[in-house]
């Protein structure tokens, strides 16, 4: 057995660069592959989706069928749903306290993200890969770092119980996330319309907003999803800043669903409170998942 | 002009990350208790005790609970990343070499990564109640949600659960990048798919590996949601840093929950630190050229091995 020829090794790096690289691959396999190939999907999707598809299943018990194993509900109910949306419960406010939390994070972020991104991936500076490690290294900051001093400076303020202490220390995960997904993402887009608008007179200024800002604006959407999808999902931050029902967010609630009758946990209305938090995010996921799969991995594979 | 479109980055960084820092440090050096002044007069309040705080964590009577935390943080961290790597990874191969189902794949991969964690805490909950259907299907009768053993095991099947998918797509990304020439070359010098997958993927898809295990390794040395929803707090079997450091400040002993988030911090910090230095992730990807380079030549020496 030899050796790869120079060809060979020729082709390989030709290949790199070549556009293709990226393009599904075609392998001839006999009939053996096709069926490794279909049971590997089925594990993955079975792994995947068993545990959420049990969740659905069991919202829509009724109570008295809650610990049935079958693969459907024997009887199809709501009665967990209106359980969740019930006066006690009151899961609507909280939807809407993790909507303004995560919505206004996640705009702050992008705004802020989107000016340190530009001049780290367009400006040319001193130290700036030493800026941008220290932002990347923020971002691995255990979050209670930042929870148990805030929780203190907050409570002396007074701001325990507002939206502003969920949201300021949400900053401290979703700046790092937004200045390195938007960075990655500008350092690919060309840098040739912006020089040429700038010959034919634009300033630096309009060249960003004119040119660059829309052709970087699927990377923002993109990066606004993931904000908004890990602000969302948020919850050290959120169960420390509000012990108050009226202004918790829709995690933290879901953690404390108690229900009529304290002999049993309210596993129903469980259910179908992960299912009401967890559908907005699902169908986002369905529709942009190109997109959030391009924004997750970039930054592991320039 | 940088400075100007940076700072307002930089001061929001400062406010929401550097001075709690700083004010951990600050905090962790009093202490909460109340005791007796010179004169026999109880004071309430804080008292600066040095590094008090720290000697008692590591030397005092309650050091058992620090070290039990530190010991659960530290193998629930290595268990679920290294469980995570090799699932993530079957995944990936299993992804790469699905055409048709590859879109619905993508989706279904995503699905346990957008659950919200304490949903998911809540969701195993459920499938690990003494009735549930863990217990059904595997004709036991197991108490997951107590403590002990079981709870531990439990915590870990959720976890691998949420985020092995998640590796799996970074590498799936990393696979794609590697030209079909490579494995070509490889087959027809005799290589079967097992000596490629070692020889060729393994070494190709180790920059993007790496990265997302050192993702995952640090935000599972700072899991709190997943066995605060799925156990609860203040059980020593699934008791983590974070959980410590957070039930501390509950019961308003800010001093020694500051001093565990220090120590918390300077452990992510190491871990870090040892992961790249010894393995060589790069995390930045400034270097774009050079790993270009380095790529081509890594994917030549691989594409050489395989087929000797």
């Amino acid at each position: 057995m030899t050796a790869l020829t120079e060809r060979d090794l020729i082709a390989t790096s030709g290949a790199r660069t070549g556009a293709d690289a990226r393009s599904p691959r075609k392998r001839t396999r006999g009939v053996g592959g096709a069926i490794t190939r279909w049971v590997g999907i089925a594990i993955v999707a079975v792994y995947c989706l068993a545990p959420f598809y049990w969740m659905l299943v069991s919202s829509f018990r009724t109570t008295n069928d809650i610990f049935d194993t079958s693969l459907l509900p024997t009887t199809w109910s709501l009665e967990s749903y209106a359980q969740v949306f019930d006066s006690s419960n009151d899961f609507g406010r909280s939807l809407l306290n993790s909507l303004i939390v995560a919505g206004t994070t996640t705009i702050l972020a992008l705004v802020l993200g989107i000016f340190a991104a530009y001049a780290i991936a367009r400006l040319k500076f001193r130290f700036k890969s030493g800026i941008l490690a220290v932002i990347i290294a923020t971002s691995m900051f255990p979050g209670i770092a930042v929870v148990v001093p805030l929780l203190r400076l907050f409570t002396d303020i007074g701001w325990i119980n507002t939206y502003q202490a969920m949201i300021v220390p949400s900053l401290s995960f979703a700046i790092p996330l937004a200045v390195w997904n938007l960075t990655t993402f500008m350092k690919q887009l060309p840098h040739d319309l912006e020089q040429a608008a700038m010959i034919d007179g634009c300033t630096k200024w309009q060249a960003f907003t004119k040119i660059l800002l829309p052709l970087a604006a699927p990377g923002v959407f993109t990066t606004a999803i993931l904000t908004f999808i890990h602000s969302w999902n948020e919850f050290i931050i959120a169960l420390s800043m509000a012990n108050d029902p009226a202004i918790q967010t829709a995690t933290v609630a879901i953690s404390k669903f108690t229900g009529a009758s304290d002999f049993q946990a309210p596993f129903g209305a469980q259910m179908a409170a992960g299912v009401v938090v967890t559908i907005p995010l699902m169908i986002v996921v369905l529709i942009f998942q190109r997109r959030i799969v391009d924004g997750l991995t970039s930054g592991a594979t320039k | 002009m940088a400075t100007l479109l940076l700072s307002p980055t930089f001061i929001v960084l400062v406010l929401v990350i550097v001075y709690p820092l700083l004010s951990a440090v600050y905090q962790s050096l009093f202490s909460a208790e109340s005791g007796l002044d010179a004169d026999g007069f109880v004071v309430e309040g804080e008292s600066f005790v040095g590094l008090g705080n720290y000697a008692d964590i590591f030397a005092g009577a309650e050091s058992g609970r620090f070290y039990n935390a530190l010991w659960n943080t530290t193998f629930f961290t290595f268990v679920t990343v290294a469980l995570e790597t090799v699932i993530g990874v079957a995944f990936a191969v299993a992804m790469n070499r699905a055409f048709k189902g590859r879109a619905f794949l993508r989706a279904a991969i995503l699905i346990p990564w957008a659950i919200p964690t304490a949903v998911s805490g809540l969701l195993w909950r459920w499938i690990f109640q003494s009735n549930g259907i863990a217990n059904d299907l595997l004709n036991t009768q197991v108490l997951w949600t107590a403590e002990g053993f079981a709870a531990q095991v439990a915590v870990i099947i959720a976890e691998v659960w949420k985020t092995a998918p998640f590796i799996g797509l970074l590498v799936l990304a990393g696979m794609q990048l590697i030209p079909e020439e490579v494995y070509e070359a490889a087959k027809l010098d005799g290589a079967n798919a097992w000596k490629q997958f070692v020889s060729i993927t393994l070494p190709l898809v180790r920059p993007a590996l790496l990265v997302a295990v050192l993702f995952r390794l640090l935000d599972a040395l700072r899991m709190f949601d997943l066995p605060f929803v799925l156990i609860g707090p203040r059980k020593s079997s699934v008791e983590t840093l974070s959980i410590l450091a957070w039930d501390e400040s509950n019961q308003l002993q800010y001093g020694t929950a500051s001093a565990f988030a220090i120590i918390l911090l300077v452990y992510v910090a190491l871990i870090a630190f040892v992961f790249i230095r010894v393995l060589g992730a790069d995390v930045v990807g400034d270097a774009d050229k050079q790993a270009e380079k380095a790529a081509r030549k890594q994917a030549a020496r691989a594409a050489k091995e395989a087929g000797r």
